[in-house]
């Protein structure tokens, strides 16, 4: 690891202003992820602009909304019993990623930051173009048994890891930001990105931007919900596939539905023609199976994700039963 | 054993408080620190090697390469290639053999300055074409003749293809990496010509042995300390080119060199247990009665060395069957040489095995257990010798009990809990028992304690808790009174640490060294006035105090007795070996492993709802490290059975899931229930205590199980580990 500089922001200004002045700087609050890259050298920042001291960490329950602080801890997102009570998508989700300890460290606006998990993005010997622009795509005929299903490019077929930000996108969340020009709000279905021919652009954060807060609209999905998460093992594996579902039932018919997957594609993957299917119709398995059916137009697999094809559809099916029947 | 068979592990306390310490953890006062830093190629040499930045970075005390390295005396002995079946000989030459292959050593004076001086380090290679893969590798076969090598017929060769119900299929295992959670460490310094090391070894005696050859000193000067071990799985049965690279380092510098891999270095530079190709072909009459078996395997090797374990070893004996053949071939890859992993080959020969076995069960439409006793083997026919014990029919019965095998329907996807499909499986597991010559010194000191020594270490099985057990029950001693001193060089010598045998090797040394001990405590006792004239068959002697089986009254402490004599303690030193008659029998641990799984068949999701581990490996010295110890190997065998696999991208030649995100092993979550079994009951043959192993035994059988049970609940049979959902999802029609 090289030598760097590390300061801690007073606040949100400060923070942002630090780290304008210089090229390579970069924000930190819970590292779990930047540690882990600056120590194999896919990132190496000069300096660090510390800001876990702000006053970003509140949970806040507004007039027809709810505000998340971006250094709130995932753990205290989880367990907060208001955040349960409604919006039980998004403490399922939160609980699904990482471990306790993990989620202890990690902060609600590093975790829409996080990474992929795509090896070759890791190994600095490999090709990827999401790390070195232009190098290629090592997992395109390589091993892309976690890869995208949707959206992919020819550079790149790497997923967003976060089961959290899954359920973000199914909430309709909005992502407030505050930069060198000011602040603004950004539709978290528009935060991340697709790779296409840039995809060393994760998400559609400006420069030197620093995330302050989410914020999730009132709904009333706070009952016939599930996050699925299809992993290789029971805890601590990030997911080949992820369903969150959410479905506001009234007498058996479906009223308003959420729906988003997670672990196919470069972003958290809104599914809007399944749940406009959805919509109006009497809760049964068939219709499901056709709205899972509906998810997968345009899907294309790689060969180690082949699976995915099928699997897709039948986690959506499975996650969308869960969530009727509870 | 009795009062002594439950104690709780002696270095429980100093471990999980942190005060027990590792090779990396010795206080060295001058230590300085030193990484690798590996090939980023497979096969090739290196062009170039540009140290200069790194050599002018902050801190940088050295950097050694091919270029610059003062060659250890022991390479000029050896041959002048590296393949000659020799251990990697580390900056001999230019050459890269494998990815990640180490091609400079830096070390600074701090950790951080040496990882960022290694960070500078570019290198230039002549790039060759390499090879790593087994399937694509198959004309580079070969035959070694050896005990493990060799072609095994037992009658017909291939005598199953003459049978009523012939089965034949395949079976792979990928490369599985040790990766103990203690990583490969090493602080190396020299004192003149004598090395001394604290370093991650199983076998204190071999490092010796190993360090002593490469530098061309005597043995008896080589110093070993690894008293604690963090696990090893059979990593530590090597000494690999870290640890002589440090050496070289810290002659050069004439300072201690502390050397830790890094986690992804444990993928790529330790050993793993080798990819495998199995062919099985089993004959059987239609009543279920075997007839012929063939087993024949294919495993990785690097180009190196030849390694080869014993994976079609237990086909030879384990089932009452006319006509056995048994092939094993190597073939040479460009990665580092495989080591045994716990279970070694025999758990990798009996995935192939007992799965055959449930598929020709299936054929022959027999219950599995059922068609295991048709075929049970009262003896070994591979030897001719009978058994010294076997207990295999109690392990299968109180496993059929555990699991609910009652509820097992022979029919694939027959049995439903709710939407999850059910299925039951099992397979069986086996493993030598070996006793190799160890010493033992027992000594009373003049406080009255027990020490034990010996060389040999204890990478968590327990192998001090079970010298304190022995050593106590021996003497009548409590066991909190019992000093063990082990895991370092000029101790009596004991064994490596391998193969299950320690209990055999060591505890044997240690019940034989106790005996002499206390005869000698007696035969001072008849010398003391207090109990002259007492015959020395009237004498007992426990809690430290000799006493008179006659008369109660008459008692004299072996603390008196010492200083009555003016000793400044009093001790014994033996070496204990096997026996003439032992040699006459076939003596083997064996296990049952039992799975219950239930399916999601849309998902491919596997949960193991319940896992039943049964053993017979004679008598149980402790029930706490034994069970500890079956848990954990079943454990490392459902890693084995859904999800570790060492994914190489062939293009590269390179690991893909080098780090322990992406490579899996089994959390708490994945097992739901667990349990263990022993049989329990001394063997009369093995060692003096009727011990028969259990490190390896707790693993072997347990892959074959899951596989099994998985196709009981889905109908689909999955032949290449691991069982992961992918391999589920893609045939099972709901």
């Amino acid at each position: 690891m090289k030598n760097f500089q590390i300061i801690k922001a007073l606040s949100s200004s400060s923070a942002v202003s630090n780290i304008s002045k210089e090229k390579e700087a970069m924000f930190i609050a819970g590292g779990t992820n930047l540690v882990d890259l600056m120590k194999k050298n896919v990132v190496a920042p000069d300096k660090l602009v510390d800001i876990t001291g702000l006053d970003l960490k509140k949970i806040e329950f507004l007039t027809g909304k709810v505000s998340i602080g971006a250094l709130a801890k995932n753990s205290q997102v989880a367990e907060d019993a208001s955040i349960k009570e409604k919006h039980p998508l998004l403490a399922l989700a939160l609980a699904a990623g990482a471990s306790q300890q993990i989620r202890h460290m990690a902060t609600v606006g590093g975790n829409m930051l996080q990474k992929t998990r795509c090896s070759y993005f890791y190994n600095t010997d490999m090709p990827c173009n999401k790390r070195t622009p232009k190098s290629g795509c090592g997992a395109i005929g390589g091993s892309n048994r976690m890869h995208a299903i949707f959206g992919a490019s020819d550079s790149c077929i790497a997923v967003h890891p976060s089961d959290m930000c899954v359920a973000l996108a199914a909430l309709d969340a909005t992502v407030l930001v505050e930069g060198p020009k000011g602040k603004r709000q950004i539709k978290f279905t528009d935060f991340h990105r697709l790779p296409g021919n840039t995809p060393e652009k994760d998400n559609t954060l400006e420069n030197k931007e620093l995330i302050t807060s989410v914020e999730i609209p009132d709904n009333n999905f706070t009952k016939n919900v599930h996050y699925l998460k299809v992993r290789d093992r029971t805890s601590y594996a990030f997911a080949l596939v992820s369903v969150a579902a959410a479905l506001d039932i009234k007498n058996n018919v479906i009223n308003d539905v959420r729906l988003a997957m997670g672990g196919v594609a470069h972003k958290p993957w809104r599914l809007t023609e399944a749940e406009e299917f959805l919509k109006g119709k009497t809760v049964s398995e068939e219709i499901f199976k056709k709205a899972a059916d509906l998810s997968m137009k345009g899907a294309k697999a790689y060969g180690g994700n082949d699976f995915k094809l099928t699997l897709g559809p039948n986690a959506i099916t499975e996650a969308l039963t869960i969530a009727a029947s509870k | 054993m009795s009062k002594t068979s439950n104690i709780n592990r002696v270095d429980g306390f100093a471990k999980v408080t942190g005060s027990a310490t590792y090779s990396a953890e010795y206080k060295t006062p001058g230590v300085v620190y030193a990484c690798l830093v590996g090939s980023t190629i497979a096969k090739g040499r290196v062009k170039t090697i540009d140290t200069k930045k790194a050599e002018w970075a902050p801190g940088v005390l050295a950097v050694i390469t091919h270029l610059n390295v003062d060659k250890p005396s022991g390479y000029q002995k050896a041959k002048d290639k590296h393949n000659f079946g020799q251990p990697l000989q580390i900056f001999k030459d230019d050459s890269v053999l494998y990815y990640d292959q180490p091609i400079a050593l830096v070390i600074a004076d701090t950790f951080e300055r040496m990882q960022y001086a290694a960070s500078l380090i570019k290198a230039d290679y002549f790039k060759e074409e390499h090879s790593t893969e087994l399937q694509k590798a198959a004309d580079k076969e070969k035959k070694v003749e050896t005990d493990k090598g060799n072609d095994y017929h037992r009658g017909v060769h291939d005598g199953y293809k003459n049978a009523e119900v012939i089965l034949e299929a395949d079976y792979t295992i990928p490369t599985e990496v040790h990766n103990p959670m203690e990583l490969a460490n090493i602080i190396a310094k020299w004192d003149g010509n004598k090395p001394i090391l604290y370093t991650k070894s199983q076998g204190v005696e071999g490092t010796r042995k190993s360090v002593a050859g490469v530098f061309g000193v005597p043995v008896e000067d080589v110093e070993v300390h690894s008293e604690y071990l963090g696990g090893a799985f059979g990593m530590g049965l090597h000494t690999w080119p870290y640890e002589i690279a440090a050496l070289i380092g810290a002659k050069k510098l004439n300072r201690p060199v502390k050397l830790v891999l890094h986690r992804e270095q444990m993928f790529t530079n330790v050993g793993f247990r080798p990819y495998t190709i199995q062919k099985m072909g089993l004959g059987a009459t239609k009543a279920g009665k075997l007839t012929g078996l063939t087993h024949e395997a294919v495993a990785m090797t690097s180009s190196y060395e030849d390694f080869m374990e014993g994976t079609v070893n237990m086909s030879r004996f384990i089932y009452d069957c006319e006509n056995v053949s048994t092939r094993y071939r190597i073939v040479p890859l460009d990665t580092c040489t495989p080591i045994w992993m716990r279970g070694p080959g025999e758990a990798t020969g009996s995935f192939a095995l007992e799965c055959a076995m449930d598929e020709m069960a299936y054929k022959l439409n027999l219950d599995p257990i059922e068609f295991r006793k048709l075929n049970y083997a009262e003896k070994d026919l591979e030897q001719n010798k009978p058994w010294s014990s076997k207990y295999l029919l109690e392990c299968y019965e109180g496993g059929m009990e555990r699991i609910g095998w009652k509820n097992r329907k022979n029919e694939p996807g027959s049995v439903k809990e709710g939407e999850w499909l059910v299925g039951y499986g099992m397979g069986t597991g086996t493993f030598g028992c070996y006793r190799s010559p160890t010493s033992v010194k027992a000594k009373f000191l003049p406080d009255g304690n027990l020490v034990l020594q010996c060389s040999v270490n204890d990478m968590g099985p327990g192998t001090a808790t079970m010298m304190t057990a022995i050593g106590a029950e021996i003497t009548g001693l409590p066991a909190e009174n019992v000093i063990i001193e082990m895991g370092k060089s000029g101790l009596p010598k004991g064994p490596t640490q391998g193969g299950s045998a320690t209990t055999s090797s060591v505890g044997s040394a240690v019940h034989d060294a106790c005996n002499l001990l206390v005869s000698k405590v007696l035969g001072l006792a008849t010398e003391n006035p207090a109990l002259k004239g007492t015959p020395i068959t009237d004498l007992t002697f426990a809690n430290g105090i000799v006493s008179s089986t006659k008369d109660t009254a008459k008692t004299v402490a072996l603390t008196s007795l010492l200083s009555a004599n003016k000793l400044d303690g009093l001790e014994v030193e033996n070496q204990s070996k096997g026996t003439e008659e032992a040699k006459k029998y076939s003596i083997y641990s064996f296990s049952v492993h039992f799975v219950k799984v239930l399916v999601n068949p849309n998902l491919g999701k596997i949960r193991l709802a319940h896992v039943v581990s049964c053993a017979d490996i004679g008598t149980v010295i402790n029930q706490k490290t034994s069970a500890g110890q079956m848990y954990g190997g079943a454990v490392g065998g459902i890693g084995m059975g859904l999800m570790e696999a060492l994914e190489i991208d062939h293009r590269f030649g390179r690991p893909i899931n080098n780090n322990f995100a992406d490579y899996h092993v089994p959390v708490n979550a994945d097992i739901e229930k667990q349990e263990v079994f022993f049989v329990n009951k001394k063997d009369p043959i093995s060692n003096p205590m009727g011990t028969k192993g259990l490190g390896e035994t707790a693993l072997v059988g347990m892959a074959p199980a899951i596989a099994n049970a998985v196709f009981n609940a889905t109908g689909k049979r999955v032949r290449d580990l691991p069982i992961t959902l992918d391999k589920i999802i893609e045939t099972v029609k709901v």
